[in-house]
């Protein structure tokens, strides 16, 4: 569709392009939709009780924040693949698989972006005043309905940015993705995978700026929509 | 309905030990800044949970430290005005209005039309809290307050915030609840113009205690209550009715003692009016002045008699039906003669008391 450009780059993808471009967008979605539910009940478990073992708690949401992505997707590997712990009982009782298929991808992605949500997440709860959670409650909302009707509108912004910071990390994780579900065209072969892969064949260069170009583009409009929803959020809350 | 409250608690060291009851109307609880006002109400609120006591509504108990009991705050049915208003800002004032109905048992409360027309706020509904002024803010508070259809309304120095316009805009609707509403109201206020404006029953605090309660006309002219309140805010009410508006400006008021000349007062004739003298705007005189320019002066008897540990002395006079405190030199006071049972008059500056000392009477 842009033939022409400088050094033969054309848009016409080629169906493994676009296997590649639509698997990194469905493994993406999937990872930040199942991880926000429980990113927003993290952060808020972070941002409003004191326990013992926070700090702990804490640690481990940061962790894959500074490991070795490649130790991350070992760790899951060990504990997801079919012989490991969890993946083993996964497979066993509910016949899920996680190791090499796309869930698997998720999964990674999902645990590579969650201290990211967990962190935006936790600085929108932390700047809502808690003396209008209590106002609420003595108005006679439980704390569920504190959290629902109050609580939760007044974090939207910062749960929307967590949610698409989340994505844009998801659609650009590598190493763990690779390490436990290793890189397979059609099943596991996500976009930066794909990149990388064409970079591996000579020749395969043109292809992987294409790719590049796709990553670009759907990062910056992430971003731009991020802002966009934080903003109008923001002002229907600010009700100006 | 009434509350009882009798509790204790500790927060590191400082601890707070009370007891008291509130009738329906309004209870004042009222003290310097750091004598536990506010933790009172947290107690009731269910905010703050006691280290024992027990704190009872009519026939309902809300806490009860030795049977274990606390009802968790969205279930104790109150209307808490803070100080801060609150107001949820990502709702609509009518959405902040009707936040506490979603969670109140379905029965004939207040009125949503009421409230809003007796507050004036029906000219917000479709605005958000951030425009508001902080006047209109503390109204939306109240009347969000009023519709969760509480047992028990709890006031945390709702007009602490406000300048004195937007307080004398405020007080007139909570002199027109205390009317309207049988359930009671606990009001924090170190204000002892607005204590003695809005309350019935007055409990006065102190580090943590409670010096003295009962009805806020007999606390209030206590003279033995003048150093808790404060000398300069000292002070006790008349109730007067408005007989006639002077084509001079001035009103005249019926009092049990005298009629009392005041400032035009923006009452319609035969209006029943609590005018608060404050002890410092009174000057006695063992005979009638004459060739005087006050125009007030009501013919007094001394009650007691109370030597300060300075140069002053505060005088509690009867003057018809209506209990007066004057603050005099203790010099004048033996100069005088002024003892128990001593005829006097008392001279009142018709200019002395100000608008915002003149309210509804309860």
């Amino acid at each position: 569709m842009l033939d022409g450009l400088p050094g033969g780059l054309t848009f016409t993808l080629t169906p493994d392009e676009w296997r590649a471009v639509a698997l990194s967008l469905k493994v993406s979605v999937w990872a930040t939709l199942v991880s926000l539910p429980f990113g927003v009940a993290v952060a808020y478990v972070l941002a409003r009780y004191e326990f013992w073992g926070k700090q702990a708690l804490n640690g481990l949401v940061h962790l894959p924040l500074i490991l070795p992505p490649v130790v991350t997707g070992y760790i899951l590997l060990m504990t997801f693949g079919r012989k490991g712990f969890v993946g083993g009982l996964l497979d066993q009782y509910l016949g899920i698989v996680l190791a090499f298929r796309w869930t698997g991808a998720a999964l990674a992605a999902a645990v590579m972006a969650f201290p990211l949500m967990v962190r935006a997440i936790r600085l929108a709860i932390e700047a809502v005043d808690p003396k209008l959670e209590q106002a609420a409650s003595t108005l006679g909302a439980s704390r569920a309905w504190v959290f629902a009707t109050v609580t939760l509108p007044l974090i939207l912004p910062g749960v929307i940015a967590g949610a698409i910071l989340a994505f844009a990390k998801a659609m650009g994780e590598f190493g763990a993705t690779i390490t436990f579900v290793s890189n397979i065209p059609g099943q596991t072969q996500t976009l930066p995978s794909a990149i990388y892969s064409f970079l591996q064949v000579p020749g395969g260069d043109a292809q992987a700026a294409r790719l590049v170009l796709i990553a670009v583009a759907i990062a910056l409009l992430a971003l731009l929509l991020s802002e966009w929803i934080g903003r109008a959020v923001a002002r229907r809350i600010a009700g100006s | 309905m009434s509350l009882t409250v009798r509790f204790a608690h500790r927060f590191g060291d400082f601890s707070l030990d009370v007891a008291f009851q509130a009738p329906a109307g309004v209870t004042a609880l009222s003290g310097r800044s750091g004598s536990g006002k506010t933790s009172v109400i947290n107690a009731v609120a269910g905010l703050i949970r006691p280290d024992a006591g027990r704190i009872q509504l009519g026939e309902t108990v809300l806490f009860d430290a030795e049977r274990r009991i606390s009802v968790p705050v969205h279930r104790r049915r109150l209307g808490y005005v803070f100080q801060e208003g609150r107001l949820f800002p990502h709702l609509s004032v009518r959405q902040n209005l009707n936040y506490g109905r979603w969670f109140a048992p379905r029965s004939p409360g207040e009125s949503f039309d009421h409230v809003v027309g007796m507050l004036g706020i029906d000219g917000l509904l479709e605005r958000r809290p951030g425009g508001l002024s902080g006047g209109e803010k503390q109204r939306v508070a109240i009347g969000r307050a009023l519709l969760a259809n509480p047992r028990l309304l709890l006031m945390d120095e709702p007009l602490a915030a406000l300048d004195e316009e937007r307080k004398a805009e405020i007080l007139p609707y909570l002199e027109r609840l205390r009317g309207e509403t049988d359930i009671p109201i606990l009001y924090v206020s170190h204000s002892m113009a607005e204590v003695a404006r809005l309350a019935t029953t007055l409990v006065l605090m102190d580090k943590g205690q409670v010096i003295r309660s009962g009805p806020a006309h007999e606390v209030l002219s206590d003279p033995e209550n003048v150093p808790a309140l404060g000398i300069r805010a000292a002070g006790a009410s008349l109730q007067a009715i408005v007989a006639a508006q002077a084509e001079d400006g001035l009103t005249r008021l019926e009092a049990s003692a005298g009629p009392l000349f005041l400032p035009h007062v923006d009452a319609s004739l035969g209006a029943r009016l609590s005018i608060r003298i404050l002890a410092q705007d009174v000057i006695l005189s063992r005979t009638r002045p004459e060739g005087l320019s006050a125009l007030n002066i009501l013919p007094a008897t001394v009650m007691a008699v109370r030597l300060g540990e300075g140069p002053g002395a505060i005088i509690q006079l009867r003057a018809g039906d209506d209990l007066l405190l004057a603050r005099i030199t203790r010099r004048s006071a033996l100069a005088l003669e002024l003892a128990p049972g001593a005829a006097c008059f008392a001279v009142l500056k018709s200019v002395a008391v100000a608008q915002s000392e003149v309210g509804g009477a309860g």
